[in-house]
């Protein structure tokens, strides 16, 4: 698979400039299940942001609200300053979404059905432009093959090529390497991060948190149709990661002496390893007190090692409630 | 006006008409024209003409109006239906296209279909039995008009279907029954007065009476009346369509 590259597409401009803005958005299904309470969310135009959350957590009711296949029950939401209800014309011609089920139209060619996603969405048509999105996501060889006759990692590309069609500025992609093998997989990093430079903003759902770790500028944890919290990867892996310390000790120990005992300190199940957990932004890791008060407590370690919490470890504190 | 999203609805939907030429046109041909063989050149050859019009040629329009109706819902009500089950009902929903484009297409690549059928069926008849057409321009406003009508049912029974029998059900159960009884294999005239009225409910009486006129120039039911009810069911179609898409009936959360 190419980087994809459109001659139409702006370039990032400024990292603040919001691109999608939603206020006091909620939703009550029929059924009166509340899916979304109060989301308020802010985008930034040519960012790859990406929304976590656990099953049922209001993801994709956000992302159906946002492209229109779903109505909201209060509040209101703009793509590229254009309200998705009163503006829906020029709203929706602005966004593409890559659903997370593989909904195509099995019996249509591949060629035939990217071209009716661009006529759907008011583009004349373009078979140079058709044929480059074919190439780029390596399906140009399949242009005449009914999509049923394709493995699923090509039918995921259709879809892509169907969202992409019509060039959007703003595309969801929602858990779009659920079930694609590792190959595919990086393809796809690959060419999310070739539209982010080409302009394209991206927001992705994905229950892979490597997937968000590797990817995202920002992320955006939602949790009983609640935003918990938005922030720059970065920032939250600074602001929230915590380093462990992990000691193998010469003798196991039976208990932890006295004078060690503390929170942040605990004896493995089988005696042989102490594990210590410090804050890494602060200025007092307490990790020279700690090695002092074992060289006077005559507690000999044969090694060390230090981890980092991954990104899963932090998501699942957050939506436990246990930041 | 979205112009490229209604054309691409439409092409869609033809291409999947040539795709099943034989299911979406040839299968309607081949039963219309075996209705022809029976009752027309078989047993209508031994029945007396009505309103002076032979009994073969006198059930043609009644016929074409049969398949036009099936057809018409069969059509439209398979082209909404299909992406509700398949799920790629989502790229409509996100499209900018409005309630009246999205009609459009569907509902204009349906009645397509049906017109064709319909004249497919005509000239097949025309191979059994003799006859001429009156009034050509009103057969084709007929046709045409009765056409996009149950387009729009159908459409309506496609999004409010949840099952493949559903779908079915509105067709089988109440069209065909309402067909076979609203005077495409007789004249209402000749029912006893109590069942004469009864059928006047029937709002395909109205259709087949129209249709009958544009061919012989005799009518169960005044033409002006049988325009008139047509109108008066598609605008009833069209306001449901339109609370349809208001309101997201069965197609949006």
């Amino acid at each position: 698979m190419k980087p994809l590259e459109s001659p139409h597409m702006p370039r990032p401009t400024g990292a603040s400039d919001p691109i999608i803005t939603v206020s006091s958005l909620s939703k009550t299904y029929a059924s009166g299940f509340q899916a979304l309470k109060t989301v308020d969310l802010t985008i930034r135009r040519g960012e790859i942001f990406a929304l976590l959350g656990p099953n049922g957590a209001g993801k994709t009711t956000l992302i159906s609200i946002v492209c229109g296949i779903v109505n909201p029950s209060t509040g209101q939401v703009t793509a590229d300053g254009h309200d998705i209800i009163r503006d829906y014309r020029a709203a929706r011609t602005k966004i593409g979404l890559v659903p997370q089920e593989l909904t195509t139209d099995a019996f249509e060619s591949v060629w035939a059905t990217v071209n009716f996603s661009r006529g759907l969405f008011g583009k004349p048509p373009n078979p140079a432009y058709i044929e480059k999105i074919l190439k780029d996501l390596s399906l140009w060889e399949k242009r005449d093959s009914k999509i049923m006759t394709l493995s699923g990692g090509m039918k995921r590309r259709v879809m892509i090529a169907k969202a992409l069609s019509h060039e959007p500025t703003i595309l969801f992609l929602d858990e779009p390497t659920a079930g694609v093998d590792v190959e595919l997989r990086r393809d796809m990093w690959n060419m999310v991060r070739a539209l982010r430079e080409n302009g394209v903003t991206i927001i992705l759902t994905t229950h892979y948190i490597e997937e968000a770790e590797e990817m995202a500028d920002r992320i955006g944890v939602i949790n009983k149709g609640e935003i918990i919290l938005v922030e720059d990867k970065n920032v939250l892996m600074q602001k929230l990661g915590k380093k462990q310390l992990t000691l193998h000790l010469q003798s196991p120990l039976s208990t932890l002496p006295t004078e060690l005992q503390s929170e942040s300190l605990q004896l493995s199940a089988d005696g042989t390893e102490l594990v210590y957990t410090f804050d890494t932004q602060s200025n007092e890791t307490g990790i020279a007190g700690l090695l002092r008060r074992l060289n006077e407590q005559g507690i000999d370690f044969k090694d060390l090692q230090t981890s980092e919490s991954s990104l899963e470890e932090i998501f699942v504190s957050l939506v436990r409630g246990r930041p | 006006m979205n112009f490229y999203a209604i054309k691409a609805i439409y092409l869609f939907e033809m291409a999947r008409t040539w795709r099943t030429l034989m299911q979406s046109i040839a299968s309607p041909v081949l039963s219309t024209s075996l209705y022809f063989i029976v009752f027309g050149s078989a047993i209508g050859s031994r029945m007396a003409s009505i309103d002076g019009v032979s009994y073969g040629a006198f059930i043609v329009p009644g016929l074409i109006m049969l398949s036009i109706l099936t057809e018409s819902i069969s059509n439209a009500s398979f082209g909404i239906y299909m992406p509700k089950f398949s799920g790629t009902i989502y790229e409509l929903l996100s499209a900018p296209i409005s309630a009246l484009e999205t009609v459009i297409g569907y509902v204009g690549a349906a009645a397509t279909k049906s017109v064709i059928i319909g004249i497919i069926i005509l000239v097949t008849a025309r191979l059994f039995v003799d006859f001429s057409i009156q009034h050509p321009f009103w057969m084709i406003a007929f046709l045409v008009l009765t056409s996009i009508t149950f387009s729009l049912f159908g459409f309506i029974i496609g999004i409010w279907a949840d099952s493949f029998q559903k779908l079915q059900v509105v067709p089988l159960m109440i069209v065909t029954p309402l067909a076979f009884l609203g005077g495409s294999f007789y004249s209402i005239n000749m029912l006893p007065p109590f069942w004469q009225t009864v059928a006047l409910f029937n709002p395909v009486v109205y259709l087949v009476s129209g249709f009958r006129w544009s061919f012989f120039g005799v009518a169960d039911v005044g033409v002006g009346l049988s325009l008139a009810m047509t109108l008066v069911f598609m605008l009833t179609c069209l306001a449901a369509v339109w609370w349809i898409f208001r309101t997201g009936y069965k197609i949006k959360a």
